[in-house]
């Protein structure tokens, strides 16, 4: 399952449990440098930004990009995905060292055609990573805008669910209890 | 202090632990119900699509407490230590209510060959697969209870696959939404029986709570009107009325205290401020569902039960299964989606027994009402996922599909089974359960064949494509979670006797879906509501005669 913290138990890997001791502590990114994010570096947003594009493109309706997909995954890696932020720390760097090595720039420099060749690499290469932000960016393009994504509801404009949430057709036609 | 001693004892406030209190305590027993969750209200329903009971990718929204509760699953990838809010932990909300807070509630009778599915088929080679010590005439009573005082809605007259039953349901239908109109028709033209799903869900005001009011925030949340039924707004209330029975919430039971006979005295928990506490009592009940009863069975360990409670021809978790649910989806080429909830509403029994070569089957309903992201399970195999195409997709079919599916019966399992890990500890120190096994190759042949007649009504019905969603062959537990201290007459073969009372000791009794030998081809819910009843009617029995009396 993409979503999947399974920590396997390996030889050597402790037994004991500790629900802190999952999530790997603050790597390069944390709160240095200009990064208008919690969690990436200015560099790593642009990068997650981008792949968030790739995996829901504007077209006549926004994309993931506008829905802030990318905010979404950032709040959630210091709440709920503190414990994949080894995985993305490492997954963004694959992605632009695939990136550089096949067309010599980093991810989001390169136009969206190449983005989807090299994305299309990825999706093989670090396949566990993939799955992760693909759930991620659905989650941050689909889900509730009350956790940083689908910003002004771009998603369920699109496919046409009423909002703000009616409180039951029946609601008020109801007889009275008693 | 020591806590004033009680005559029952139940761990566990779910569907059985909430129905035993208030029997127990109408009939004059003092009672304590420990429940590990929190009690939560209709105010919590919050409408969070991406945290909460089915949705869990930001956590569970009804417990477990997602730090302090880790279980060890053992499959082909390996060990591993797994959350609640991850697949493969087989979690059921830990609430007062259980499931029963946030579940679909779905109102189903088993039928009289659920009770009896060795006799009906043979024997299935590699599944423990065994008739009930009791029979669907035993429960009907308990059936017939428990319909009316939690309060069941549907017309199930037209389902000509059901046992007999003496009474119809207490609540009418709600009326039919879109996706019943369209697949009404096309059941008929098939030559199928298509009825208005039991569910526990008041249509009109019931036992002073009102009805739905059709919202799409349904399984999963807490219902916002308090219209859907659960055992925390029924019988758990009921039972505090009586001034006989105490909810202690946060109260996570370590492990049920024996004296030197081997007699339970009470239980050991740690209450909500991680205070260690012992509470002495007549009797104790195991209501925590077929994964914790198990667990707490295994914990607990004594002179004379040197392998656990229950346990001493190795049954004690054995045979964990629950439902294997095939799927297929239907594209229209017009909206089906009408926004009105719960969203599942007609169901068949057709394919339930009777099926050439196959050892049961299943119902089939169609499915609850869906909010976006879940969408996204529902893309077929052939759309890339990700993309413009994918994109495309969920804009154009989000309001055209139909979802049809059903709980298949699964043949138990000997090696499916729930283990106290050796290593692994939770929270508060207590070694946690530990998962194995896997779903029994035949249940994947029912499940292929549900999921064909579910096509087929949807190509019936017009669906312009159709495709299927297959479980895999991994452990089942989850909501349906059953089995795991198997209700018999044989102690070698069994771990409760037809009284769900252990073998072993004469003052425990395990009452939750853990004893079904089998788990039917519907939700288990209703069942588990009537079992609970009838145990405890046989329970006061025994209590009156001063069997278990210490």
């Amino acid at each position: 399952m993409p979503n999947s913290r399974r920590q396997f138990l390996g030889a050597g890997l402790s037994a004991a449990v500790a629900g802190s001791a999952i999530s790997c502590g603050a790597g390069p990114g944390g709160h240095h440098g200009a990064s208008p994010w919690r969690f990436f570096t200015a560099e790593e947003g642009r990068t997650v930004d981008a792949i968030c594009e790739q995996i829901v493109p504007a077209d006549r309706d926004p994309g993931a990009k506008e829905a802030r997909a990318v905010n979404y995954i950032d709040i959630q890696l210091t709440r709920a995905f503190k414990r994949y932020r080894k995985a993305y720390r490492e997954g963004i760097a694959a992605v632009d060292a695939a990136s550089r090595k096949k067309f010599g720039r980093r991810f989001a420099e390169l136009p969206a055609g190449r983005q989807t060749e090299v994305l299309t690499d990825i999706e093989k290469s670090s396949a566990a990573f993939f799955e992760l932000i693909l759930a991620h960016t659905r989650q941050g393009f689909y889900g509730d805008p009350r956790h940083g994504g689908n910003r002004n509801r771009v998603s369920w404009k699109m496919i046409g669910v009423p909002f703000p949430p009616i409180r039951g057709r029946e609601h008020y036609d109801q007889p009275k209890v008693g | 202090m020591a806590l004033k001693h009680v005559n029952a004892l139940i761990v566990g406030a779910g569907a059985g632990g909430g129905v035993v209190a208030k029997e127990l305590a109408t009939a004059g027993l003092s009672v304590v119900l420990l429940e590990r969750g929190n009690w939560y209200s209709a105010a919590d329903c919050r409408k969070d699509d991406l945290r909460n009971q089915r949705t869990t990718v930001l956590g569970n929204a009804f417990g477990p407490d997602e730090d302090r509760n880790p279980r060890v699953l053992v499959d082909d990838r390996g060990e591993s230590i797994v959350w609640p809010s991850e697949s493969g932990y087989s979690n059921n909300a830990a609430c007062v209510g259980g499931g029963t807070f946030s579940y679909g509630a779905q109102a189903w009778r088993y039928v009289e060959k659920d009770f009896r599915m060795r006799s009906t088929y043979g024997v299935v080679a590699g599944s423990t697969l065994e008739d009930w010590p009791i029979g669907y005439s035993d429960l009907e009573p308990y059936y017939e209870k428990a319909e009316g005082e939690l309060g069941v809605s549907g017309d199930v007259s037209n389902n000509i696959f059901q046992a007999h039953r003496n009474q119809g349901l207490p609540m009418p239908p709600l009326s039919p939404n879109k996706e019943y109109q369209i697949l009404l028709p096309a059941a008929k033209r098939l030559g199928w029986h298509p009825f208005d799903l039991p569910m526990l869900r008041n249509s009109v005001p019931y036992n002073g709570r009102c009805a739905c009011m059709r919202c799409r925030w349904c399984v999963g949340f807490a219902c916002e009107v308090n219209a859907r039924t659960g055992t925390h707004n029924t019988v758990i209330p009921a039972a505090l009325a009586t001034g006989n029975c105490e909810v202690r919430t946060a109260s996570m039971t370590r492990e049920i205290l024996l004296d030197d006979r081997g007699q339970a005295s009470g239980v050991a928990y740690f209450d909500g401020n991680d205070r260690f506490q012992r509470q002495t009592a007549d009797l104790v009940i195991v209501s925590c569902g077929a994964v914790e009863s198990a667990r707490l069975l295994l914990n607990t360990r004594h002179r004379l039960f040197p392998n656990g409670l229950g346990n001493r021809y190795d049954w004690v978790g054995r045979n964990l299964h629950a439902h294997t649910y095939p799927a297929a989806t239907g594209l229209f080429d017009y909206d089906t989606y009408d926004d009105i909830g719960p969203g599942a509403s007609i169901a068949i029994c057709d394919f339930n027994h009777g099926n050439p070569g196959l050892a049961g089957g299943g119902m089939l309903a169609n499915e609850f009402i869906r909010l976006p992201y879940q969408f996204m399970n529902q893309v077929p195999p052939w759309v890339p996922r990700w993309g413009r195409t994918h994109k495309d997709f969920v804009r154009t079919a989000y309001k055209r599909t139909v979802t049809i599916m059903g709980p298949v019966q699964e043949m138990p399992m000997f090696d499916a089974r729930v283990e106290v890990d050796p290593k692994v500890k939770d929270y508060w120190g207590i070694p946690v359960a530990r998962l194995s096994g896997k779903k029994h190759p035949h249940t994947l042949e029912i499940a292929r064949f549900v999921a064909g007649k579910a096509e087929t009504w949807l190509q019936e019905a017009g669906a312009v494509q159709t495709w299927r969603r297959m479980p895999g062959p991994s452990l089942s537990g989850g909501q349906h979670q059953a089995g795991t201290c198997r209700m018999g007459n044989d102690p070698k073969t069994s771990v409760v006797d037809a009284d769900c009372r252990l073998h072993d000791v004469d003052n425990v009794y395990v009452i939750d879906a853990s004893v079904h030998v089998t788990n039917g081809g519907f939700n288990p819910a209703l069942t588990i509501f009537a079992n609970a009843y009838r145990s405890a009617h046989h329970l006061l029995e025994a209590w009156k005669g001063s069997k278990v009396r210490s």
